[in-house]
C-alpha cells in the first residue's frame, strides 16, 4: 500500500521573498499569501470550531496576527505551518469560549483502549462516494466528523486533510509525536466505524438502502 | 501477529512509514485475516474520501469579503520588528 502523505506547500524561495516584502509593509505581497492559504485556514478553522461564524473570525484574526507578527517569523519553519499554528490556537480559543461549560482539551478521551477495536467489520462498496451526490456526501462527511472529540478532529484535519507531517502536527499542538499518532489512529478508526452505515455493501449489491 | 498488534501499527502501515520487516509482517497478517484486511481497506478509503472530497470549502463571495476585511485591517497596522 502506497504512502498517503501529501505535501501542501512548495516554492519556499518565492514564498520567503513574499514574507520578506510583507514584513517591510508591502500589503500586496501579503495579499498573495492570503490568497494562497485562506482556503486552508478556513477549512481547518471550520473543522475545529464546527461553527461558520467562528471560522470566519479565525481566518481574519489569524491573518491579521500573522501580519503583525511577521517580524517574529524566523524562516526556519515554513510560513504555512507558522500560519496554521496561529490559526489552530485561535480556533481552539473560540471553541473553548463557546463551550464555556465544557473544557476542550487536547488530552480528552484518549487514555483508554476503547474506540480502537472495530465494533463492526463490513466491506464497503468499491466506490462508496459514488453512492451519493456531491452535496449529500458532503453532509455525510460533515456530520460524521462533527461527532468526534475536538482533539481527534484537529489532528485528523491537520494530518490527513491538509497533509502536514506528524512532527509538524505535534509541534503545532504542543503534543508529543506518540500522542499525535494515538489521536490520529482513534480519529481514523472512529470515522471509519461511523461511515460504515453509509458505505457498507448490501448483500444484494452495491446500492445504498 | 495478532489483530490487536496489527491495529497498533495500522497508522504507520497506511502512511508507509514502517520498516520493511514489520511492513512484511503486517502484509502477511492481511493475507489470512479478513477482518483486518477490511478494516485496513476501509480506513484507507476513509482517509481518501476526506482528502478528495474536501468539506468546508470557502465560498467565493465570502472569500472576497474576508480578504477585503483582512487587508483593510492590515493597512491600519504594521508588522512589528
Amino acid at each position: 500500500m502506497g504512502t498517503i502523505q501529501t505535501n501542501v506547500t512548495g516554492d519556499t524561495g518565492q514564498e520567503l521573498a513574499l514574507v520578506t516584502a510583507a514584513r517591510e509593509g508591502d500589503i500586496q505581497a501579503f495579499e498573495q499569501l492570503i490568497q494562497k492559504y485562506d482556503r486552508n485556514v478556513f477549512r481547518i478553522a471550520q473543522h475545529i470550531t464546527q461553527n461558520r461564524e467562528d471560522a470566519e473570525d479565525v481566518v481574519q484574526d489569524a491573518f491579521l496576527k500573522a501580519y503583525q507578527n511577521l517580524g517574529k517569523f524566523q524562516g526556519n519553519s515554513k510560513f504555512y505551518t507558522w500560519l496554521v499554528r496561529i490559526a489552530v490556537n485561535e480556533a481552539l480559543m473560540r471553541l473553548r469560549k463557546r463551550k464555556a461549560d465544557k473544557t476542550v482539551s487536547m488530552d480528552e478521551d484518549v487514555e483508554t483502549e476503547d474506540g480502537t477495536m472495530p465494533r463492526e467489520v463490513a466491506d464497503w462498496s468499491p466506490n462508496p462516494e459514488q453512492l451519493y451526490g456531491q452535496s449529500e456526501l458532503g453532509d455525510i462527511l460533515g456530520k460524521t466528523i462533527q461527532g468526534l472529540p475536538a482533539s481527534f478532529r484537529t489532528v485528523f484535519v491537520l494530518r490527513d486533510v491538509e497533509g502536514l507531517s506528524t512532527e509538524e502536527t505535534a509541534e503545532m499542538l504542543g503534543l508529543s509525536v506518540p500522542a499525535v499518532k494515538s489521536r490520529l489512529l482513534r480519529a481514523r478508526l472512529q470515522l471509519r466505524e461511523r461511515l460504515n452505515r453509509y458505505f457498507k455493501k448490501n448483500k444484494s449489491g452495491d446500492n445504498k438502502q | 501477529m495478532k489483530c490487536k498488534e496489527f491495529l497498533k501499527e495500522l497508522n504507520d502501515y497506511l502512511d508507509g512509514s514502517l520498516d520493511p520487516k514489520l511492513q512484511a509482517e503486517l502484509q502477511e497478517h492481511l493475507h489470512w485475516c479478513h477482518n483486518c484486511y477490511v478494516v485496513c481497506n476501509t480506513t484507507q478509503k476513509t482517509i481518501e474520501i476526506y482528502r478528495e472530497n474536501k468539506i468546508y470549502e470557502l465560498p467565493d463571495e465570502l472569500r472576497s469579503k474576508l480578504q477585503t476585511a483582512i487587508l483593510s485591517k492590515c493597512k491600519g497596522t504594521k508588522p512589528q520588528s
